[in-house]
């Protein structure tokens, strides 16, 4: 007796699961989106890297940009906040953070430069330009070599020198309030463990 | 013909006619073809309680002219640059807290921080909201999609993480409630539940986060954890009982209640559910802690801190105020919390040296401001009051010391630093003339 109440629970739990999946009583309510209009306004870039565009650039192009483009509010030396903009690269022997230097991944620069810059005409540099302006920032900071390429695949692959300067710094790790450390609204770090 | 008097018959002729109406609409039928003052202030002379000559919108309401509380700037707001110029006109204002009265914060006086990028000029038919990413359906809604959907309405506040922080302002004697934690607001926000819109694109699995982006000039975007949006977050368009205001989303913005407000993205306009955090901006630069004294200066940063600690501030009697005869007062506040509720609120009118529940006044409700009350008599001596959190998971709101010691620095060292939330204790010192000073260090 128990067990085929049970099942006709169980049966009814499983129709009613189905019905649901079949008839939701939100239709018409949204669109679906198209493949083209989530190209366009996707411009979000992960630490992988897999939604960067075709190009490239180094920094010998970007300086030219620079100056036609970004020099206006950050400023022509770059270590010094411009009349608009924040300083982008440390002082000789200065603090790297704050800077792009310390951040981890250079994939962030680009995803910036391109979402962001420049102020008012957001959205308006080609990807080579982008790829441009990245490589001539980790230049200046002293991260590349003037020639070096920025593209894609260099872009993500970068080893940046801050890359394990963060807790934690293992990505996977971030959505873990214990890894991170957390209480009273405070993330100092995880306890330290009895190894420790 | 007195033109007042004019305008006055007028306005009694008409206003029979015109018994039920709207007062907005009163006020513009009645004024056609004056010439004295406003429309509006003509609609109501002879009204009881408005004198003559008063502004009055009646079309979109404006308080006393003796109430003149407002938010002043924030965070560099007005900091000008070698030539005298305002270097950042338009980043943001402090709520003044000192003024709240009860939990909810006007919307024309909420906190806002535009970093830089003034809201956009969202016309709501044009706006779209796109979900994609790791999910089944990609989908596109309109406002009026949105609108259909089933609504929710919660009350949650919206702190910046940098509420609080010791910045030299912060910490000087003459500080308000406002320099000292304006950079928060509690609104009654009304929208859907960010749950519903992504069960009907279908979440695939293995997606843990979402990066949420919104459509002003920088497209601010930011990563968050997916569990925390299927929780508590919110798609919202009201707020306060009409519209969500421009600096504050319009028309829509994300809800991430008891995170730091950075999260919130306004002006929503894409979803997209990924399967880890995507390092944006705002997470990669700034809204971390480095510090650089006792064993956590390790040179690494702290980041992604997220939830906001117990919390608590005196509004009245605080800094830059003034109490008058000897007698009863009521010690009233804010409470508030990133981990839920408000359990208990105690109050010390001895600097600190005996503590006594406080009333919580009601409602009380997770993630939002809750209003303590206090009943003290003062005998006119120089003392110091004080008020303390406590949440429903049992944390206690810390003094600046304990703060300190929660990052093994000294608070000499908070003097010049900052660190992660500064949830500290606010101390508010009562002189024997009664004027309020500001006792954090």
């Amino acid at each position: 007796m128990r067990s085929s109440n049970l099942m006709v629970v169980v049966v009814a739990l499983v129709a009613c699961a189905a019905a649901a999946a079949q008839t939701t009583p939100y239709q018409n309510i949204g669109r679906p989106a198209t493949a083209e209009e989530i190209q366009a306004w996707d411009i979000s870039v992960s630490p992988a890297g897999k939604e960067l565009p075709p190009g490239k650039g180094t920094a010998k192009e970007g300086a030219p940009i620079y100056s036609a483009k970004c020099a206006v509010c950050h400023g022509r030396t770059m270590e010094e906040a411009g009349p608009l903009g924040p300083a982008l690269v440390a002082k000789k022997g200065g603090n790297l953070r704050g800077t792009i230097a310390a951040w981890p991944y250079a994939t962030t620069i680009w995803d910036f430069i391109n979402r962001a810059m420049p102020r008012f005409n957001e959205g308006t540099l080609k990807p080579d330009q982008v790829y441009a302006l990245t490589a001539f920032l980790l230049n200046r900071s002293g991260i590349i070599k003037e020639d070096d390429v920025m593209d894609a695949k260099s872009v993500t692959e970068l080893q940046m020198p801050y890359r394990n300067a963060y807790v934690p710094s293992d990505l996977a790790e971030i959505g873990n309030v214990k890894k991170r450390g957390c209480y009273l609204g405070h993330c100092p770090g995880p306890a330290p463990t009895a190894a420790h | 013909m007195n033109p007042k008097q004019s305008g006055r018959r007028r306005f009694l002729k008409d206003g029979v006619a015109l018994a039920g109406l709207a007062a907005g609409a009163l006020a513009i039928r009645s004024a056609s073809g004056q010439t004295l003052g406003s429309a509006n202030d003509q609609a109501l002379e002879g009204t009881p309680g408005i004198s003559e000559g008063q502004h009055f919108d009646a079309i979109y309401g404006v308080r006393s002219r003796y109430e003149t509380a407002g938010r002043i700037g924030g965070i560099g707001a007005y900091s000008t640059g070698p030539d005298g110029k305002v270097v950042r006109p338009y980043i943001g204002g402090l709520t003044p807290v000192q003024n709240l009265i009860g939990i909810i914060t006007p919307s024309a006086l909420h906190y806002h921080n535009t970093h830089g990028y003034p809201p956009p000029d969202i016309d709501p038919q044009q706006h779209r909201l796109l979900i994609h990413g790791m999910v089944d359906r990609p989908m596109v809604f309109t406002m009026e999609d949105i609108y259909r959907l089933p609504s929710v309405t919660r009350t949650h506040f919206l702190e910046c993480n940098a509420n609080g922080y010791t910045t030299p302002p912060r910490l000087a004697p003459g500080a308000t409630a406002q320099i000292t934690h304006g950079l928060m607001g509690c609104s009654i926000w009304t929208g859907v539940r960010a749950s519903h819109i992504l069960e009907m694109v279908g979440v695939q699995k293995g997606a843990s986060w979402i990066v949420a982006e919104g459509a002003e000039g920088a497209h601010h975007s930011k990563s968050i954890p997916l569990e925390k949006i299927m929780d508590d977050s919110l798609i919202v368009y009201g707020q306060n009982g009409e519209a969500v205001r421009p600096e504050q989303g319009y028309p829509l913005r994300l809800l991430v209640p008891g995170y730091e407000a950075i999260n919130s993205i306004k002006f929503l306009r894409r979803i997209k559910v990924v399967d880890g955090p995507y390092l944006q901006q705002r997470e990669t630069n700034g809204y971390q802690t480095v510090v650089r004294e006792g064993k956590y200066a390790d040179g690494k940063a702290r980041w992604f801190q997220f939830e906001l600690g117990p919390n608590s501030v005196i509004t009245r009697p605080s800094g830059g105020q003034r109490i008058g005869t000897q007698g009863f007062y009521e010690i009233t506040g804010l409470a508030w919390s990133g981990a839920g509720a408000i359990r208990r609120v105690e109050v010390s009118t001895d600097a600190g040296r005996t503590w006594k529940a406080a009333e919580l006044q009601g409602p009380v409700l997770p993630m939002a401001h809750t209003r303590f009350t206090y009943s003290w008599k003062w005998g006119g001596e120089e003392t110091v009051l004080m008020s303390r959190s406590t949440d429903e998971r049992g944390q206690i709101q810390p003094s600046l010391a304990e703060v300190g010691k929660i990052w093994d620095v000294t608070v000499d060292y908070l003097k010049k630093a900052t660190v992660g939330h500064t949830n500290a204790i606010q101390p508010w010192k009562v002189a024997e003339d009664g004027r309020i000073y500001n006792a954090i260090v």
